[in-house]
């Protein structure tokens, strides 16, 4: 199939429609009010459900009757609307239900901004909502990857009966990239839905539900969560290495678009005689923490640094990992502020600085030939 | 003539058919079911005449009602 | 046992042969049986999914012989919403008290009515919270006592009862909304054929319905069972009047 350039709202949408999910709600909020206009046109046209709630309060549980029928259906939203979503998101899992959510970030707390933002890592890898369970969260870099990772997130769903969450940020929304979608995409065989609520014709009735009174029963089922997740952490981690080798001096920790904003500064310090890497999870749970671990003990790393929009979220995940192995620096600007790669490059030569001792004369920031 | 049978499983010992029972012939056991709720019986069987209206108000479909001939039906339901 | 008998009142086969928990003379029972009676008489138990709320009726799925889903409290018309655009041919209902319905999940049954979604709620009012203990129900009567206006609801303080029924019938998409109750045997057999016009109306695909039944709670409300019952004759019928609100033959 030719590529197509297309937003990545819509790339997004349109991914969901070729993964065989014939059912969206939304509700509008910036900035990725754009899969909700595309999917108004589109779902009708594959004979597919499309409605908008009345908030994302009663998305997030249309969502969840919708998933009752063993059929595929999704939703998407930003921040302040995946924050209402959290009561439904928790039921889901707990009833164990595969569904999968997408979250354009913006910046917060609170109504926050419109702008690119990465500052929902807590909320979506350590469960945004109350008790002991966890979504599957991948986060794309690029157009393509946000396609590929979304008809991924439907598969994952099913395979585990779970909530899959992608979150990207306000670029991965709204930039324009050429995407290509699969030709007959085929997927890997994925269990039956034994419990989905079909009616109870010639079978005993069935329950979706998560409210387990018995204190044995409840902790039964948290751990039947647990399992599965014990299970994607064996089967599911997925990271990207860039321009990792013996040479680098400094290893950078990054994902979704800020990773790519990292690539362009390590290809300028590369051509300064910088030697720097990239560790980009892609899964951000599972995180790849042996991987990362691997990659950041190396004797020739000197410091990692993780860089994120945010006030430094993932960074503590980094920082369990390496477990003061070497050191961890941070460096972040959030609120919508998306750091350049100018800005990467000083926080790079500064950190040399810091840990190599010797004044490093390549300190002037030379204005990025690929920005 | 018309039964009424009441399962002691069942009943909570609410009262509300006895109350409702246009013939007065239910009445509250003196022993208690294995829960400790006393139960509703038919205490006078000659004189029901199959209305339903016990089994209509029962909160815990603790009632069945037979009967063998033509019925006498007050109300259709 | 008499040899040529005739069983004419019966559980109905949609509901299975548990003993409820709800407390004696609770008439949510009364409730349960009237929707089973529904789904045997309209030959739809195989086909439905019920939508059990948050409150006392939250373990309806133990008493009903057809899939259930279990909704956040008031969610459950998103959860019916949800479910039935996606499988229009089976039949869900939503099982709600006041306070799942009228306080927390007022905006899903607002909007869920408003866009005429083609399920059933059936709507109980006890005028309290029942499962935690008897707290103020937006549909607390003036100076009734609960734990949480323990000098009786000040309107003043918390304003008036909540008329759902009213409420929902001003809205323009067509609907069938009465509003019946259960505290007598005549008002029951009322309450039944209403709840069954209302599954009618789903199964023809016609439009959203919605059945609201004053029920009573004699342990919250601290009364014996037949108490219960004439105290809801005598405050409750007055400030909610039982009657046909809307109906989709007469919407403008």
């Amino acid at each position: 199939m030719a590529k197509i350039l297309m937003k990545g709202n819509e790339a997004i949408a349109e991914a969901a429609i070729k993964a065989g999910c014939r059912a969206y709600f939304c509700y509008p909020i910036t900035p990725q009010t754009e899969v909700a206009e595309y999917l108004a046109k589109r779902m009708p046209e594959v004979d597919g459900v499309f409605l908008q709630g009345e908030s994302e309060i009663g998305v997030g549980n249309m969502l969840f009757g919708a998933a009752a029928t063993g059929q595929r259906a999704f939703s998407t939203s930003s921040s302040p609307g995946i924050s209402l979503m959290q009561e439904s998101i928790s039921y889901m899992a707990g009833a164990q239900l595969p569904v999968v959510l997408v979250n354009i970030m913006r910046g917060g707390p609170g109504l926050g901004g419109i702008l690119p933002a990465q500052s929902d890592y807590f909320q979506s890898v350590k469960g945004g909502g109350h008790g002991d369970y966890k979504l599957l969260v991948l986060a794309p870099s690029t157009i393509q990857e946000s396609v590929d990772l979304m008809m991924l997130a439907f598969h994952l769903a099913d395979k585990y009966r779970n909530p899959v969450l992608i979150i990207g940020d306000g670029m991965i929304g709204q930039m324009m990239e050429p995407v290509e979608f699969p030709e007959n995409y085929k997927e890997p065989p994925l269990p039956d839905k034994p419990w989905a609520l079909t009616g109870a014709s010639g079978r005993k009735p069935q329950i979706v539900k998560s409210l387990f009174l018995d204190p044995l029963m409840l902790e039964k089922n948290s751990q039947i969560l647990n399992e599965k997740y014990e299970q994607m952490k064996k089967d599911e981690i997925r990271f990207e290495l860039y321009k990792v080798n013996p040479k680098n001096e400094i290893l950078i920790t990054s994902y979704g678009t800020m990773a790519r904003i990292c690539q362009t500064a390590i290809d300028d310090l590369e051509e300064r005689g910088i030697s720097v890497g990239l560790f980009r999870p892609v899964t951000l749970f599972p995180f790849p923490e042996q991987q990362l671990f691997k990659e950041a003990t190396r004797k020739n790393i000197r410091a990692v640094l993780t860089i994120e929009m945010s006030m430094a979220q993932m960074h503590e995940d980094v920082q369990r990992v390496i477990m003061g192995k070497t050191p961890t620096e941070f460096f972040g600007r959030t609120g919508g502020v998306v750091p350049s790669p100018e800005e990467v490059i000083d926080q790079i030569v500064g950190l040399l600085d810091k840990y190599s001792g010797k004044k490093n004369t390549k300190r002037s920031s030379s204005k990025s030939k690929k920005a | 003539m018309p039964t009424v049978i009441i399962d002691k499983n069942h009943c909570k010992g609410c009262e509300l058919c006895v109350k409702a029972c246009p013939m007065q012939v239910l009445a509250m056991s003196k022993d208690i079911t294995v829960k400790g709720y006393l139960y509703a019986k038919l205490d006078d069987p000659s004189r029901c005449i199959g209305c339903r209206i016990c089994a209509v108000t029962c909160p815990d479909v603790a009632i069945e009602v037979h009967v063998n001939g033509t019925v006498f039906a007050l109300f259709d339901y | 046992m008499v040899d040529n008998s005739k069983t004419i009142f019966a559980r109905p086969e949609s509901m299975t042969e548990n003993v409820t928990h709800y407390c004696p003379g609770c008439t949510h029972g009364i409730i349960h049986r009237l929707v089973a009676e529904a789904l045997d008489d309209l030959g739809v138990r195989e086909r439905t999914v019920g939508v059990a709320p948050v409150g006392c009726s939250v373990l309806a799925y133990n008493y009903f012989n057809c899939d259930f889903l279990e909704a956040p409290h008031g969610r459950a018309p998103a959860l019916a919403t949800g479910f039935k655009r996606l499988r229009p041919d089976m039949i869900v209902f939503t099982y709600q008290g006041d306070g799942d319905l009228a306080s927390i999940g007022g905006n899903e049954i607002l909007h869920t009515a408003n866009r005429g979604e083609k399920i059933t709620t059936i709507f109980v009012n006890n005028a309290i919270y029942g499962m935690t203990g008897g707290q103020m129900a937006p549909t607390t009567l003036p100076g009734q006592v609960t734990t949480t206006c323990p000098s009786g609801r000040n309107l003043t303080d918390t304003g008036y009862p909540l008329r759902v029924s009213e409420l929902l019938s001003t809205l323009a998409t067509p609907a069938y909304i009465e509003r019946v109750s259960v505290h007598t045997p005549m008002h029951i057999i009322r309450a039944k054929k209403a709840i069954r016009r209302a599954f009618e109306y789903q199964i023809e695909g016609r439009c959203f319905s919605l059945v609201e039944v004053l029920s009573t709670c004699p342990t919250n409300w601290g009364m014996t069972p037949s108490e219960s019952t004439k105290w809801l004759n005598d405050n409750m019928v007055p400030f909610f009047p039982l009657r046909l609100f809307k109906e989709p033959e007469t919407t403008a």
